[in-house]
């Protein structure tokens, strides 16, 4: 019983890490229909931009946040006016494939900014541990949870109310129609990618808390595409539930199983997923009016 | 009465090659319904996509003459220019955003206005005019009927609080009583908000019992003109568009009659 609740803690954590990182992933593919195969160099970018402010320019950590996250809007912004938006209007799969190119520059610039040798994560988060009945886990990791349930909050409420993120939906549906209506679809797109830099930015920072800074960030990255499959390419709510999922599976395989099963347990979720219910647990099923 | 919209020799190319419009000029007067006829091919939707600027995601460009709203040269400008100056295009085919809601589809129409504080009333408005969609206004627009969806996309348009409405065959698919009913509606919209029509209408007969004024289309230039009630009377319309051919006049000599056939053409 103690195992099970320090794994389900843990899981709960890990699980909402990947959430972060899903989460700016649906974001433009709800906006654009774009699978962004960039996002886990996104989250690269975040966990480097925090060493960045906080070691390297040896900033307080409040300061060091503030610093990432304006780094992060900015970046956003840079990439969708420099590589998406001339390819407004063409083929989805021409955005998607320099989403792929993307990844790579990114992935070299980090390795030409910092170096490939792996370094320490700086500690700012409050050491601590929490003891949840039996279960004794880090503070930084369970933090996580609220972080992402705030997030989801917050998004949720951005989609359904604001108008940017109705127009957002809008576009996602039918761009010609959102057109017509006077929608700017370079504006929206480029607050998606706001968005998505943003989100992976404290995505970045959370796994570099754990993994540390080195490029291995960017394979978890990887990890997205079983959360968002399983969750639905276009539900922040399902990210969340997908993350979650995905991170208890994982903890549960490893400490009841282990033999590295755990390793390759989402990607057999994925399979199963894309095999019964290909748009996943919360993803909007193609409408047919008969 | 003033004119509105205006085309001036107006010539619309896709992909730089093909030659869509070829010298249409036309004017539609503020407050009236203008209604473009023609068949298939003639150019009507490019009028209207050349109008809102809709052209540009289709890689079509006006490539000679003007086209001025209110006075103003609107040709090349951004579709969300063209709509914050007071032109809306109802797009073919409905084009409901599927996964809105209704109520969020009416937002997305309202996505250009400045005043917030009037939108609940202009919503108010449309489902009073449509009151078969304030009973689904939590629902996804994408399981609305074919006839639902058509009044969405007008009432959307209403949102935007236009000067001037573009239609693009509001009757495309529905059955002939609601389309009687969407008609209705368009005139109700044009009389009660002084809202300005174009309306292109495969419908000729429909077209001309609601329109004050009616172009003929054919091969991207304007070939035939004038007040609907004249062109319901015109013996060419009557027979190439309301399939009225004069009634028992018809000998074996006649079937020839192709010779008549749009003598504009020649």
């Amino acid at each position: 019983m103690d195992t099970f609740l320090q794994l389900t803690v843990s899981g709960l954590s890990t699980g909402m890490i990947y959430a972060l990182a899903a989460v700016g992933f649906v974001v433009i593919y709800k906006a654009s229909d774009v699978i962004n195969f960039a996002q886990g160099d996104l989250l690269l970018f975040g966990t480097y931009l925090i060493f960045f402010s906080i070691v390297q320019l040896n900033l307080p950590w409040t300061v060091g946040i503030m610093l990432t996250l304006l780094i992060a809007v900015a970046m956003g912004l840079l990439i969708e006016r420099v590589v998406l938006r001339p390819l407004i209007g063409e083929p989805i799969i021409s955005m998607i494939m320099v989403t792929i190119g993307l990844s790579s520059v990114l992935r070299a610039l980090a390795n030409a900014l910092w170096g490939p040798q792996p370094r320490t994560f700086p500690s700012f988060l409050p050491d601590g541990v929490i003891s949840i009945g039996t279960a004794v886990v880090g503070f930084d990791r369970v933090l996580a949870i609220p972080l992402g349930l705030a997030l989801l909050v917050l998004l949720g409420f951005f989609f359904r109310r604001t108008r940017d993120g109705i127009a957002m939906r809008a576009i996602a549906d039918d761009q010609q129609a959102a057109l017509s209506m006077g929608i700017s679809i370079p504006r929206v797109f480029a607050i998606a990618w706001a968005i998505a830099a943003v989100t992976a930015a404290i995505g970045g920072m959370m796994l570099g808390n754990i993994v540390g800074v080195s490029q291995s960030v960017a394979a978890i990255g990887l990890r997205v595409f079983p959360v968002v499959i399983l969750g639905g390419l276009d539900s922040i709510g399902g990210a969340v539930l997908g993350g979650v999922i995905i991170g208890l599976l994982e903890v549960y395989t490893g400490g009841y199983i282990g033999h590295g099963l755990n390793l390759i347990v989402p990607y057999f979720v994925l399979i199963i997923m894309l095999m019964v219910r290909p748009y996943g647990l919360f993803g909007k099923p193609i409408i047919e009016r008969v | 009465m003033s004119v509105l919209l205006e085309f001036n020799n107006v010539e619309v190319r896709y992909d730089d090659v093909i030659l869509v419009l070829r010298g249409l000029s036309l004017q539609v007067q503020e407050g009236q319904i203008a209604a473009l006829l023609g068949s298939n091919g003639a150019g009507k939707t490019t009028a209207l996509k050349a109008t809102s600027g809709l052209l540009d995601i289709e890689d079509g460009k006006v490539t000679d003459g003007t086209i001025h709203f209110a006075g103003k040269e609107i040709q090349g400008q951004s579709a969300d220019r063209i709509v914050r100056d007071g032109i809306f295009q109802v797009v073919e085919g409905r084009h409901v955003f599927e996964h809105l809601t209704v109520h969020e589809n009416l937002v997305a129409g309202a996505y250009t206005r400045r005043d917030r504080s009037s939108i609940a009333r202009d919503m108010d408005r449309v489902y009073d005019y449509f009151p078969l969609l304030a009973d689904r206004q939590k629902q996804w627009a994408g399981y609305l009927s074919g006839g639902e969806q058509q009044m969405l996309a007008v009432g959307r348009a209403l949102m935007a609080r236009p000067r001037m409405l573009l239609l693009d065959e509001p009757s495309l698919g529905l059955a002939p009583v609601l389309v009687r009913g969407i008609f209705d509606i368009i005139k109700r919209i044009n009389e009660e908000e002084g809202t300005t029509i174009l309306l292109v209408e495969q419908n000729a007969r429909l077209a001309l019992s609601i329109s004050d004024y009616a172009y003929v289309m054919e091969g991207g230039r304007v070939v035939l003109e004038g007040t609907s009630k004249e062109m319901v009377e015109n013996e060419d319309v009557r027979e190439f568009y309301l399939g009225l051919g004069e009634v028992g006049r018809r000998s074996y000599r006649d079937v020839k009659h192709y010779r008549r056939r749009k003598r504009w053409l020649s």
